[in-house]
């Protein structure tokens, strides 16, 4: 290879390098933890799911192939000599402690990002009360369902009025305990306009599967608009 | 060391006989009626929750609270009353002293003051449901719900300190009797898997029950006396409690896993007639290692309550690493069918079946394992289709494998007919209908524990097919239990040695065993195995 060929090439790495960089940083600001979890699910359903295949057609075989002839035979397996006995126990344990390691350091990053608030995002307080939840603005608005708008991260700092509550999103795949005396947080990313809703996801007494409401997200404008209402009523 | 008090009339059958009985057998019996009752109410129940599920809107009941009294009594009765009495009390009773060649346990007056203390138990707890204030707590009892609640806590408190109490005896009766009784000649590498997974499960009671015992004792306190430990609003902390209640409850899992997983590898090695594959790995890697790992990984129960972010990540690692020892209890477990001769009866049928089992039990925890994904999972249906795999499921089909297994050893009859088959597929279509749904609909946002869903239609399909299912498992297990009661009484006769086992209960005890369950003593020499079908 001629020296003018590779110092191209590294021209063309730095340059993508140095390109790259701002992009990913602008991006790596509001991380989407929606799509953080979707991508990790995929992976561990591939991967529970190769294991889970593995073993069952492992076992349907010995089941059908090792069937007795007769009632009176008996196996045929050989007794294990240490070293295979080690081996048989290295192995498997080394290649599971493999697949954990990989996947808690998977699990490590997308919690990174679930648990580290952006900067800006905006604040709401969450009260879960015997059985409904209450939501107040940064401008001491208070409302019983939570709308948000589209392009600011949204952080809610929990706290319940009587019993565990727990505040289930499952659209943004987040989950946190709402207790007396503690406040917990969650943050999300709202990208996009969507109309969902919160249910309590720890059993709270009588009408605890009523005890859900809207939650939306929706333009900065409507948001506004819906705010200042709020703010009036 | 067992005492003459043990004595079977031959003159047919005599309350009072085995009201005192002190002998480990009859003591395995009552267990087995006992918790088989429990499962049977506390069955009846899911049935009833799957009824209110199968469409939007409410179906039966008057307020939520029926529904959640229900709920509260079908968890605490399967696992306290059904699971561990169930493992740790029939299948250890009946089968351990015989397999290690002992005359009874080591404490057999304890023995059955145990019996009792689970019988004064379980009637409190049927008490439980009749009462005006039914306790509606969940069986985990989390404060401060369980303190400010209507329903009656005390029940709930008052059942688990009888069972705890039971259970600590069972526990020192039964290490005791292991370590000392063992039949001369009988090493440690010489056990059956059944005795060390037992052992394990009440090396795991003893020390960890004194710690739900407290737990529980301070809800009572904060109810009934007044005080605050868990009390917030007067510096006492809600998690507190949690931390204890799961410090417990997480071992329990293994505490019903693990003699489950022994009665698997009887059934398999006996009827694959082929040693237990890599016995001392599966024993001292596999079960020591569920035993020692298995205290560290609570506070995933704990992933979505706000604790502090080191030990939900240090917690999520232990979590993972238990699928270590798991995986070399399961390759013992698939290596034991390797060139085997398998032939099958119900029993082996229901172990297959668990392998299964614990694949999609055990494979979907790794899920749940992970705290990013538990995130999104806590509380979904999809948990509770996990831990009714792993945990429900697979312990009650090592109770009713265990059952097929050994009903010749303990009537002297065959229960192996048609119709135990058609209600084992009955009972393993239901389970996977039931499920299944469950798992897919977790994911999507079904939280579990509701039995109103009006805020996702779109499951209603999805509750239908898992209350079909639900009824399914409950027609089989009607089908085996009517089958069980029609075989011991007039079951075709049993040869002494059914399925040609090399285990003492088989070889050297007749069906079923007398007093002091030997008609001579036993020693062993030091080549046996009671997996030694080779030679």
């Amino acid at each position: 290879m001629k020296l003018k060929q590779i110092m191209s090439v590294l021209n063309g790495a730095a340059a993508s390098l140095l390109l790259a960089t701002p992009a990913f940083a602008a991006a790596g600001d509001t991380p989407d933890t929606r799509a953080d979890w979707n991508e990790l699910w995929h992976e561990v359903l591939i991967d529970i799911t190769v294991i889970g295949v593995i073993f069952i057609v492992a076992a349907i075989y010995m089941l059908i192939r090792f069937k007795a002839k007769s009632p009176d035979e008996v196996g045929t397996a050989k007794s294990l000599t240490t070293a295979n006995a080690i081996g048989w126990a290295l192995i498997p344990a080394a290649i599971f402690m493999a697949d954990d390691l990989y996947l808690a350091a998977k699990g490590w990053t997308v919690w990174e990002h679930q648990r580290t608030v952006p900067e800006d995002a905006m604040e709401i307080k969450v009260t879960g009360y015997q059985w409904y939840w209450e939501f107040e603005y940064e401008d001491g608005t208070t409302t019983d369902e939570l709308k948000v708008p589209i392009g600011i991260p949204v952080v809610l700092r929990m706290t319940s009025d009587d019993v565990i509550h727990s505040f289930g999103l499952p659209y943004y795949r987040l989950t946190e305990d709402v207790m007396p005396g503690r406040v917990t947080y969650i943050w999300f990313n709202p990208i996009e306009a969507v109309e969902t809703l919160v249910t309590c996801r720890e059993f709270c007494g009588n009408s605890h599967s009523e005890m859900y409401t809207a939650v939306e997200a929706v333009s900065p404008e409507e948001f506004e608009k819906w705010l200042a209402e709020q703010a009036e009523g | 060391m067992s005492t003459a008090t043990s004595t079977h009339a031959d003159e047919g059958f005599n309350l009072k006989e085995w009201i005192f009985t002190t002998d480990h057998k009859r003591i395995g019996v009552m267990y087995l009626i006992g918790s088989i009752a429990a499962f049977a109410v506390a069955g009846m129940m899911a049935l009833m929750m799957r009824l209110e599920q199968a469409q939007l809107g409410a179906q039966f009941i008057e307020t939520g609270t029926d529904y959640n009294e229900w709920l509260y009594f079908h968890g605490a009765a399967m696992i306290l009353a059904f699971l561990i009495p169930g493992l740790t009390g029939f299948a250890a009773n009946y089968f351990l002293p015989l397999m290690i060649g002992a005359p009874d346990v080591a404490f057999p007056r304890i023995n059955a003051f145990s019996i009792w203390l689970f019988y004064f138990a379980i009637i409190l707890a049927l008490i439980s449901i009749v009462i005006p204030d039914t306790p509606d707590i969940m069986w985990t009892g989390y404060p401060p719900y369980a303190v400010t609640t209507a329903g009656n806590t005390s029940f709930y408190v008052f059942t688990v300190h009888l069972l705890g109490f039971s259970s600590i005896l069972g526990a020192v009766n039964f290490l005791v009797t292991v370590i000392y009784m063992r039949a001369p000649g009988m090493g440690w590498n010489q056990l059956n898997v059944f005795v060390w997974t037992t052992l394990a499960a009440f090396v795991l009671q003893l020390v960890f029950i004194p710690v739900l015992a407290a737990a529980v004792t301070l809800l009572l306190f904060d109810k009934y006396l007044g005080t605050h430990f868990f009390n917030p609003a007067a510096g006492g902390d809600v998690l507190l409690y949690q931390n204890l209640f799961w410090f417990y409850s997480h071992p329990a899992v293994y505490v019903i896993f693990l003699p489950a997983v022994g009665i698997m590898f009887e059934v398999i090695a006996t009827m694959a007639k082929n040693p237990v594959f890599n016995y001392k790995v599966c024993i001292y890697g596999g079960i020591g290692g569920i035993v020692a790992i298995g205290g560290e990984v609570w506070i995933h129960h704990l992933y979505v309550t706000g604790m502090p972010d080191w030990i939900r990540i240090g917690m999520m690692i232990s979590t993972l690493l238990i699928s270590v020892p798991v995986g070399l209890v399961v390759m013992s477990l698939w290596g034991t069918l390797w060139r085997a001769a398998i032939t099958y009866n119900v029993a082996m049928m229901y172990c297959v079946a668990m392998l299964y089992l614990i694949m999609v039990g055990g494979l979907t925890g790794i899920p749940l394992a992970m705290t990013s994904l538990t995130v999104h999972l806590s509380e979904t249906s999809f948990i509770h289709a996990h831990f009714h795999f792993i945990m429900g499921l697979f312990s009650t089909y090592a109770v009713f494998a265990a059952v097929y297994y050994w009903f010749p050893k303990m009537t002297g009859r065959m229960a192996d007919t048609g119709m135990a088959k058609i209600g084992f597929y009955l009972n393993f279509a239901g389970i996977n209908l039931t499920f299944w749904p469950l798992f897919i609909i977790g994911p999507q946002g079904m939280p579990r524990r509701y039995w109103n869903y009006e805020m996702f239609p779109q499951f209603e399909g999805y509750h239908e097919v898992a209350t079909v299912g639900a009824f399914l498992t409950a027609a089989g297990v009607a089908i085996m239990i009517y089958g069980w009661i029609k075989c011991a009484i007039s079951g075709e006769k049993a040869p002494a040695n059914p399925w040609n086992s090399r285990s003492l209960e088989w070889t050297h005890a007749p069906n079923p065993p007398g007093p002091g369950n030997f008609t001579e003593s036993v020693t062993v020499s030091a080549g046996w195995s009671p997996y030694d079908y080779h030679k």
